[in-house]
């Protein structure tokens, strides 16, 4: 990108807001995944929408790209720079502008982080459910663009289930509003719902509307130990089977327990096999109900051991201890792969197993955990990215892992986006005929393709070699 | 491209350091920088990024880096939030030790930095007589006139600010109003050792001596030897590992010729550094030893009155509230202890302040060098503390002291800042 270029860019948001020194660049190469980087050519934080609507309509005269980009804490590599692109950087937009009480609704700027949003509308008595386990950072824009999932997906669902509306700058540099404050709304195409997850490839998100709930009343967490791991497996399928609906069911294998305990020191049973976090709200005496029917599927399948948690405080330490897990796992080696396989729930024992199997075939370590209600695994490999023969093993440890997975009627990603991380595994994922009509919607929003190129899918071939500064990390 | 930095690396414990950040961003929120400017730079997940590049020799140390690292408060609130367990502040304090051997950074500042830590906080008399100097000339009529000349814009505004922030010194310094052995009041119970530091000896002698009276009445003969020294944690943090290890030593020959079960410190970051004076040994099979029975003995005040000796204070009606020193909460992972102590004593009239562990910006002398971003983190602190409606905030670190009852000051507050030994003392039955 020559100087001439740069200076337009810098003309348009300002100079304090517009940075392009090594450091700068350096600091935005990366997001939340691992081993995938690459340097932009500038990072700005736009002011308001008529500079967003600036840079794309420059970005489409000159033929550069821009890189959307939220808290960066994502795990498929959606904020990752490409070639010849600035960052667009969100996280100055940082006002939650109303809290509807009437309606339920809240309307937000896309920088607003998640768990800011959930303590200021629980003021209210209202519940903003979906809790991706980076929630302390990460923003609602970024939230939205990957369709985030969280702890309680199993009762509450996800991200798109609270999205009434948004405000978009279009790639052309228009401003697109969809959805409103209805609760009912089938005028046209679902354009809304289409938005959320398109990993910044359709946009740039300057605006919001969530739907809300009343906060349930009570809530009961309780922690059951395992011996065998296939004990645990059937105790999920036996609590579903029970037409009972937890509003989190979280499985953690034995690695993951230990890395874990190394970090919270909470007393987590280091010998098991596998533990659950269960957790069910709601209001009344049939919370308690539920929770004492829950204890007696795990005890039926064998649970070693399983209490409640003795007050609220313990509660949310030990779901703040279950969100740290992919990062604790850090613990054991220098780089955690983490994958987001996810199958049909009846499916969960078989693919835990595959887990299991993908470890040993391939020597290779893996700690396991996840949204156990939802199917929704985290396995993620503890290796270490300078050492190539054991990447090389994990690649292919994920490869089976993967395959299993599309064999069991399940998904390559149930939460984290497919982005750069994945791109690879969509087609065989969601088959052709899918692969390319999304690559047709692309094309017809962004003709230059300058939005968040290559996320996804890529349209053309092009170079899609991540080199680093030094070629290394 | 530029070489690899084998000092940078040389300093730093091991490769592996390097490679355990994940860059996942759990850090970020916890960032008093980063709150202040959004800037990857000014988080710790950037400034790691960043040595690590240099470490590497994939970018050469610049401006940006020299200053990035001082913006740098080193409170570590990031490695109370990291899961995977990363060593940010011994990244940043080997950071640290570059940018002040390159080029980059003020020049003026690194020598003040230089000469304060090697000939003025490393020697105790000369402390001392810096410290008696100083004493006359806040009891003098000079700093009317200096503030006289500073509201005439002849001196800069900047020394009425390092005036204020200054705390008195002392009218007799701590190692000779207490004595090398305070018996007990009644019977005895602990033979504590008591270490009372640099700047609180000369600084903050009365909770010293609060202290050191908290401790005889509770049953424990304190032994207070004459001839110790400053922990060394300052020079250390600022990069100076040659004179923090011989401070150590002199520390450890100094509490070995005396029988102690437990080595009580009142000073936050005093307590963090000495407990990890073993680090500074681990190549010395001899000294590592000793390092370790050092350091393991040490208790901060907060911690031997929760774990050690539960000790049953009156109650009183003040409303409180509580400030973790981050060199407490971050370092030594010291949280509920002193929350108890003071349930204990007030009761429904202790009150948690939002966001406690949040650094005040005091950091050592970052308030002096970096004044502006400082009173911007204090302004923060000031908020929360007001919000949480105490008359008291109760604290375990003297810079923590003398920034909060700055920031009272400045905002008309009136709102009394004491240290946990005095209120303890007070409150003793």
């Amino acid at each position: 990108m020559n100087s001439f270029l740069k200076d337009k860019i810098k003309k348009i948001v300002g100079i304090d807001n517009y940075f392009d020194s090594l450091e700068d660049k350096l600091c935005y190469s990366y997001d939340g995944t691992p081993i995938f980087q690459h340097l932009p050519e500038a990072v700005v934080f736009p002011e308001n929408e008529e500079q967003i609507s600036l840079i794309v309509k420059l970005a489409n005269q000159e033929k550069f790209n821009i890189v959307p980009r939220g808290a960066g804490t994502g795990l498929s590599g959606g904020a990752i720079p490409v070639e010849n692109s600035i960052v667009l950087v969100m996280t100055k937009w940082n006002n939650i502008l109303e809290v509807d009480t009437q309606n339920l609704t809240a309307t937000v700027q896309p920088g607003v982080v998640t768990g800011i949003l959930q303590k200021e509308v629980e003021k209210y008595g209202l519940f903003y459910p979906p809790d991706p386990g980076s929630l302390t950072v990460c923003t609602i824009g970024g939230n939205i663009a990957n369709n985030a999932g969280g702890l309680r997906g199993l009762k509450y669902g996800v991200t798109k289930n609270y999205v009434l509306g948004t405000e978009i700058i279009l790639p052309d540099g228009e401003l697109l509003r969809t959805g409103g404050k209805n609760m009912k709304d089938v005028a046209g195409y679902n354009l809304r719902d289409f938005i959320v997850g398109s990993e910044g490839t359709l946009g740039i998100i300057t605006k919001i509307l969530l739907r809300l709930i009343p906060k349930p009343q009570q809530s009961i967490t309780m922690l059951a130990y395992f011996d065998k791991l296939a004990d645990s497996a059937k105790s999920v399928s036996g609590v579903i089977a029970s037409h009972i609906v937890p509003s989190m069911m979280e499985f953690l294998d034995n690695t993951t327990i230990n890395c874990i305990e190394d970090y919270t020191n909470i007393g987590l049973p280091r010998n098991s096999e596998a533990i659950l976090l269960i957790e069910v709200d709601g209001w009344g005496s049939i919370v308690e109900e539920d929770a004492e029917t829950i204890i007696n599927i795990l005890k039926k399948n064998n649970t070693s051991f399983v209490r409640k948690a003795a007050n609220d405080e313990e509660a949310l330490t030990l779901k703040t201890a279950r969100r740290s897990a992919f990062s604790a796992l850090a613990r054991r080696r220098p780089t955690t792969i983490l994958e987001d396989a996810t199958v049909p729930r009846s499916e969960l024992p078989v693919m835990i197993e595959k887990v299991t199997e993908a470890a040993r075939n391939f020597n290779v370590t893996f700690g396991n955990f996840g949204h156990a209600g939802d199917g929704n695994l985290h396995p993620t490999c503890l290796t270490d990215e300078r050492d190539n023969d054991e990447i090389t093993r994990a690649h292919k440890a994920f490869d089976f892992i993967f395959n299993e997975t599309i064999k069991l009627g399940g998904t390559i990603t149930g939460e984290h986006g497919t982005g750069l991380a994945k791109k690879h595994f969509l087609e065989k994922a969601v088959g052709i005929p899918a692969v390319e009509m999304m690559k047709r919607i692309k094309s017809a929003i962004d003709p230059n393709n300058i939005i968040n190129p290559g996320k996804i899918f890529s349209i053309s071939p092009r170079c899609e070699e991540y080199f680093s500064v030094g070629n290394r990390r | 491209m530029t070489q690899v930095n084998y000092n940078l690396l040389g300093v730093l414990p091991n490769d592996d350091i390097l490679s355990q950040c994940i860059h996942c961003g759990m850090c970020l929120a916890t960032c008093p920088t980063y709150e202040l400017t959004k800037l990857e730079r000014s988080s710790p997940r950037g400034r790691i990024k960043m040595i690590k590049s240099i470490a590497r020799g994939e970018i050469p140390i610049s401006e940006i880096f020299a200053d990035e690292m001082n913006f740098c408060l080193d409170c570590q609130a990031c490695e109370t939030a990291c899961p995977a367990g990363v060593k940010y502040g011994s990244m940043v304090e080997a950071a640290r030790v570059e940018v002040d051997n390159s080029e980059y950074g003020s020049f003026f500042k690194k020598k003040i930095k230089k000469f304060t830590l090697k000939y003025i906080l490393a020697s105790k008399r000369n402390l001392k007589i810096v410290s008696r100097l100083l004493y006359y000339y806040q009891k003098s009529f000079l700093p009317k006139i200096v503030n006289k000349l500073c509201e005439f814009k002849i001196f800069p505004q900047r020394i009425i600010v390092l005036e204020s922030l200054s705390p008195k010194v002392s009218k007799k310094f701590s190692d000779s109003a207490i004595l090398e052995i305070t018996e007990p009041e009644n019977e005895i119970k602990y033979t504590t050792a008591f270490h009372y530091g640099c700047l609180m000896n000369v600084m903050f002698a009365d909770i010293n001596r609060d202290t050191v009276e908290l401790l005889s009445k509770t049953g424990c003969k304190v032994i207070t030897p004459k001839d110790q020294q400053c922990c060394g944690s300052l020079h250390a943090h600022n990069g100076d590992f040659e004179t923090a290890k011989k401070l150590a030593m002199e520390n450890l020959t100094v509490f070995r010729k005396h029988n102690y079960d437990y080595l009580i410190s009142n000073s936050a970051g005093c307590g963090a550094f000495m407990k990890e004076y073993y680090h500074l040994f681990k190549d010395e099979p001899e000294l590592k030893e000793a390092a370790k029975s050092f350091s393991e003995r040490i208790k901060d005040l907060s911690e031997f009155y929760s774990d050690i000796l539960p000790f049953e204070f009156k109650t009183n009606n003040e409303i409180i509230t509580y400030h973790d020193a981050c060199h407490l909460v971050h370092s030594q992972k010291i949280y509920s202890q002193p929350r108890k102590i003071l349930r204990a004593i007030s009761g429904l009239n202790y009150k948690e302040m939002d966001e406690s562990i949040w650094c005040c910006g005091s950091a050592g002398i970052y308030n002096i060098v970096r004044y502006e971003d400082s009173m911007k983190i204090l302004e923060r602190k000031m908020e929360n503390i007001k919000k949480s409606g105490a008359e008291k905030v109760i604290t375990s670190n003297p810079g923590c002291m003398a920034q909060i009852e700055y920031g009272c000051r400045k905002n008309n507050l009136n709102i009394t800042v004491e240290h946990l030994a005095t209120f303890l003392n007070r409150s003793e039955s």
